[in-house]
């Protein structure tokens, strides 16, 4: 049996919450609902369902989708060994026998044919076929399905099938509002809240710019990579240019804007 | 579509050719045309003035030129600097008419609507009208003294040049140039005409002596950027010239036309021009944000001058508070007077006084002495206080505080006519006439002509019966069945060898999305795994199948793949805007080339349609207006089943704008297209300059409601709408409609290169 505990968050995230979204998450918890986050890139997506693993003390499971995964990656296979083969469980399945939260980090990326079988662990059924080894899985009570998107990205072919969509409850993520932004920009880097706010200042520049040059703000997550490095010991303009600016952008125009808010933010 | 439109002629043209009465037969040719841009664009005494001075300029004895430019040209003249141009423009055509420079007519009409992009307002035209003037005066009749007729050698030259001219260098140092020319070349007139058609060495020399400084139109964008970015608002740049009136400087200024600011602006103290402009626009944002104008009646002239320093300050607070970079940069750009400069016994100081105090409030290290200036600079932070109940202080507030300064600072000398004014001066700031109100309300309101546009009834499109769609009315939140009759017809056919040339044009631009294309090729060929017979034996399957046979188990017999061709499934549909307001010129930073926004659209989809065949999608393209509810038209250029050839490049040839843009009913009919397609996945694109609107539709808000119940009704058919905004203010309603779903190209001239490129992030 696989060992649980390591899959279980020691320590308490730091995770700010926006809204109501604990108290909703754990009830779709207790009814054992799959949950789909949608949001811009880098808003709290990930910590947010870190967060809920520790606070309901389950074991988190995350898989990072990408293009090339494939169905058996999830599932799971069978593997050569000197003595024969073995089934090795993937991540979907593994959590599905322990009684994890399963988290499918941007599903959107992973191939269509691969979002189908998570399917029949979603609605009543909660179980999980697994065709090659001829077993079918009746997930653990404390099994929970988590996906996460991000419908920033607008590509049409990149969105998920309406099948899919109606098995989730959902919640709609955004960057914080400026002054919940600088609390945790200051909490997660140790920056004083001063700093953080003209981070979260010039981050807000940016979005206001979304739709005329930018396709994405600059994220929370950029902030923070900000702070850090001014923590470090960077000089703040220079640390802002690299962390928030120069990743975004290559529209000299916007580039430009932004090294302005950045100048009129910092007096010295 | 092609009547034959010999016979009949409506009466109400009929009546403006009349008034018109210019026999010239290109003119009659053209005619009916310009009207029709006219008629959309000038309001009835607009139209009025433009046929009475096209009649002036047919019957004035310079031949066909100068009546056929203006027919064609003034409308979208007008539109650019305001019908109420004519007079000015046609007095300064009549002087020249008189003097013997009517030669000179001709080049200037040319090039009017070119400079006029330019010049961006009647103001600057006017300077640029009276800098022709002088010149005229200068070099008519003075060859060597003799007093003849002799024409100005040099003005047709400069007419010609000018959009070049006013390209390069603001009105100021255009001023200069040609001073320069006059002086040195005012008697010889081969070597003036070399000089202003920018022959000579000494003429460039000049010229690139003259480019300095950082001009509005160059930055536009940025500055859209910066307020945007930085402020969360919008607004319209209208430029003056500075230095050209040189007694009194403009100051900058906004009211309900837009900001105005000066064309030019030099790098000063280490600021460059444009952070000089930023400057202007965060202390105009201030006012707006935190100024409520007053009652001035009761004020005299010296205590609203020291309540205007005061709130000045005041704003720059509060905008320093959001930036407080921006301190560094007002600092640089506001005067320090020196504390002994003015002398009270002899000269009225008090504009010195404020002018310090001014500093002082901004800058901590001003280091003044003077008692009175640190108690109130001491009075202005305690009121400014953050803590306090209201922390933005208020303009009534800070106006009690400038009017006890002034009583307390009061001196006999404050009334001597010489007034000190050295080094008080803060550029930056705008004129504040928007912080007076007037109890005796002089009804200076612009008057605004209602645009009435009259509407031609013109032949019905020939071709199918009109299919009619219910339209959405927000205020009952209900639909009215059957409100919009869409006519379809194939759109007209020009010369398919004009997209062709277009396609040549851009064939660097082909070029590298060629290179994206062949990227999205990848996944055009998918490998299908699990296949019994296939193209080649899948070795990751063939593997895990031996492994099922050595564990015992059934092995999968599907160890084979083959590979699938298009992987796409994707059919697009592409609707365009053809109202009449893409005829307008496309500006843009740094634009000079006339392109109209329909060239440019053309151009856009000319590359998006040879992109989408290349990539094999199936696509259609359709186009529409509407002239009310009762005739929305909607032009067929290229249906699924045609091929990206002749006929439907023919067809994109002759695009043509005209009308109003009523949305909703548009993409429900182009929708019932779209929707027979049988692909995966349906995207309808749609390409606009503006807002919905038609003429029979008052109230904005009903068609951008029913476009925006379009959008959902789609959604639920499975389809997924993406709007192309070209309207730089479309943030107003762009996203009530279109949600997410929308970008907003502000720089219009590189919409040939956007569009494909959109098109191929949407659907990677
Ligand atoms: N509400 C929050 N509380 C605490 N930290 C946060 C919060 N939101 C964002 N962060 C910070 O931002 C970083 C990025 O967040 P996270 O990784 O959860 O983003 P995400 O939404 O999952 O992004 P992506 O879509 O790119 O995966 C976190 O590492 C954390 O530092
Ligand atoms: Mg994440």
């Amino acid at each position: 049996m696989t060992d649980k505990d390591q899959y279980k968050i020691r320590k308490e995230p730091f995770y700010q919450a926006q809204g109501k979204e604990v108290a909703l998450y754990e009830a779709a918890y207790v009814a054992r609902l799959p949950v789909m986050i949608k949001g811009p890139t880098g808003c709290g997506k990930s910590r947010f369902v870190e967060y809920m693993a520790w606070r309901l003390g389950k074991p988190l499971i995350t898989v990072a989708c990408n293009e090339d995964m494939t169905a058996s990656d999830l599932v799971g296979r069978y593997i050569l060994e000197a003595n024969g083969t073995r089934w090795l469980d993937g991540p979907l399945t593994t959590a599905a026998r322990i009684g994890a939260i399963c988290y499918l980090d941007e599903i959107v990326e992973a191939r269509q044919d691969t979002t189908v079988v998570i399917h029949p662990l979603t609605d009543h059924r909660r179980t999980l076929p697994l065709d090659k080894k001829g077993e079918l899985i009746e997930a653990h009570p404390d099994f929970q399905l988590v996906i996460s998107y991000n419908p920033g990205y607008q590509s049409l072919l990149k969105d998920l099938k309406q099948s899919t969509k109606q098995r989730f409850t959902a919640f709609e993520f955004d960057y914080p509002d400026a002054q919940l932004e600088t609390g945790i920009v200051a909490k997660e880097t140790g920056t004083d809240e001063t700093l953080a706010g003209k981070l979260v200042k010039i981050g807000r520049t940016a979005r206001n710019l979304k739709g005329h040059g930018l396709d994405e703000g600059i994220s929370t997550r950029l902030l923070v990579y900000a702070a850090t490095l001014i923590k470090g010991g960077v000089e703040p303009r220079d640390a802002c240019r690299m962390a928030l600016v120069r990743p975004i952008t290559d529209d000299a125009d916007i580039r430009d804007t932004l090294d302005h808010a950045i100048d009129a933010t910092f007096a010295v | 579509m092609t009547e034959a439109n010999t016979a009949y002629e409506h009466p109400l043209m009929k009546a403006y050719r009349e008034q018109l009465s210019c026999g010239f037969p290109q003119v009659a040719e053209v005619f009916e045309d310009c009207m029709a841009e006219a008629l959309s664009v000038l309001s009835k005494e607009g139209i009025n003035a433009y046929l009475e001075y096209a009649r002036f300029l047919c019957k004035m004895g310079r031949g066909v030129e100068p009546v056929l430019i203006f027919l064609e040209e003034w409308p979208s003249i007008a539109t650019t600097l305001g019908e109420s141009a004519l007079p000015a423009i046609s007095d300064f055509i009549r002087k020249m008419w008189k003097s013997p420079n009517g030669r000179a007519i001709v080049p200037f009409l040319q090039t009017l609507a070119a400079t006029s992009r330019r010049l961006h307002s009647q103001e600057q035209m006017q300077d640029y009208m009276d800098l022709a003037l002088a010149f005229m005066e200068r070099t008519t009749g003075s060859i060597h003294g003799i007093h003849t007729t002799f024409a100005s050698p040099g003005l047709p030259e400069f007419f010609k040049h000018s959009p070049y001219l006013l390209n390069q260098v603001s009105i100021a140092g255009l001023k200069n140039w040609v001073e320069y020319g006059i002086r040195n070349y005012g008697d010889h007139p081969e070597r003036q005409q070399d000089y202003f058609s920018l022959q000579s060495a000494d003429s460039r020399a000049m010229l690139q002596k003259e480019r300095h400084g950082t001009l509005l139109v160059d930055n536009e964008r940025k500055l859209d950027l910066y307020l945007r970015g930085l402020w969360q608002t919008d607004a319209h740049f209208v430029p003056y010239s500075l230095k050209f009136d040189e007694l009194r400087k403009p100051i900058p200024y906004y009211d309900k036309l837009g900001i105005r600011l000066p064309d030019v602006y030099d790098d000063v103290n280490d600021v460059s021009g444009l952070d000089r402009y930023r400057a202007v626009l965060a202390h105009i944002i201030g006012h707006q944000r935190w100024t409520t104008a007053i009652f001035a009646d009761n004020y005299s002239p010296f205590q609203r001058m020291a309540i205007e320093f005061f709130e000045d300050a005041r704003v720059e607070a509060l905008a320093m508070r959001e930036y407080p970079g921006l301190r560094r940069l007002f600092i640089k750009l506001h005067p320090k007077p020196l504390e002994n400069a003015c002398d009270p016994e002899t000269t009225s100081c008090l504009r010195h006084r404020l002018a310090m105090l001014s500093r002082a409030l901004l800058d901590p290290q001003h280091g003044y002495c003077d008692a009175q200036l640190l108690d109130f600079t001491q009075r202005f932070h305690d009121l400014m206080a953050p803590g306090g109940s209201n922390t933005e202080s208020s303009t009534e507030e800070i106006a009690s505080l400038a009017l006890s300064y002034v009583a307390k600072t009061r001196r006999q000398s404050d009334q001597f006519a010489r007034v000190h004014f050295g080094n008080t001066e803060v550029d930056y700031r705008d004129d504040n006439r928007h912080m007076w109100r007037f109890h005796e309300q002089s009804d200076d309101e612009e008057m605004f002509d209602d645009h009435r546009k009259i509407v031609l009834e013109e032949e019905e499109l020939q071709g199918l019966p009109p299919r009619h769609y219910p339209e959405w009315d927000c205020n009952s939140q209900t639909y009215r069945p059957d409100w919009a009759s869409v006519y379809e017809a194939l759109h007209p056919k020009g010369n398919p060898a004009h997209i062709d040339q277009l396609l040549i044009k851009h064939a660097a631009l082909a070029k590298r999305l060629k290179r994206m294309l062949d990227l999205l090729k990848p996944q055009d060929k998918v490998r299908i795994r699990y296949q019994e017979e296939g193209s080649e034996l899948d070795l990751d399957v063939a593997l895990r199948s031996l492994i099922d046979y050595k564990s015992g188990a059934t092995p999968d017999p599907r160890i084979n793949m083959s590979h699938k061709t298009s992987g796409r499934d994707i059919a697009v549909m592409l609707l365009l805007d053809l109202s009449e307001s893409l005829n307008e010129k496309a500006s843009g930073p740094g634009d000079t080339s006339d392109q109209t926004i329909l060239q440019l659209s053309q151009e856009a989809v000319s590359l998006l349609a040879w992109a989408v065949d290349k990539l094999g999608d199936p696509f259609a393209i359709g186009g529409f207006h509407s002239n009310t509810r009762h005739d929305v038209r909607y032009l067929h250029i290229k249906g699924y089943s045609e091929r990206w050839d002749d006929e439907v490049k023919g067809r994109l040839a002759a695009m043509q704008a005209a009308y109003s843009t009523r949305m909703g009913a548009a993409m429900r009919h182009a929708a019932h297209y779209l929707q027979a397609q049988k692909a995966d996945k349906k995207l309808m694109l749609i390409l606009t300059d503006g807002e919905p609107s038609d003429v029979d539709t008052k109230d904005e808000r009903l068609l951008i409601e029913d476009a925006r119940q379009a959008v959902k009704e789609l959604d639920q058919k499975g389809i997924y709408t993406y709007c192309i905004n070209l309207d730089p203010k479309a943030d107003e309603y762009v996203a009530d409609i279109f949600g997410k779903q929308y970008t907003v190209i502000d720089n219009i001239q590189r919409l040939p290169e956007r569009l494909p490129q959109l098109f191929i992030a949407l659907t990677k």
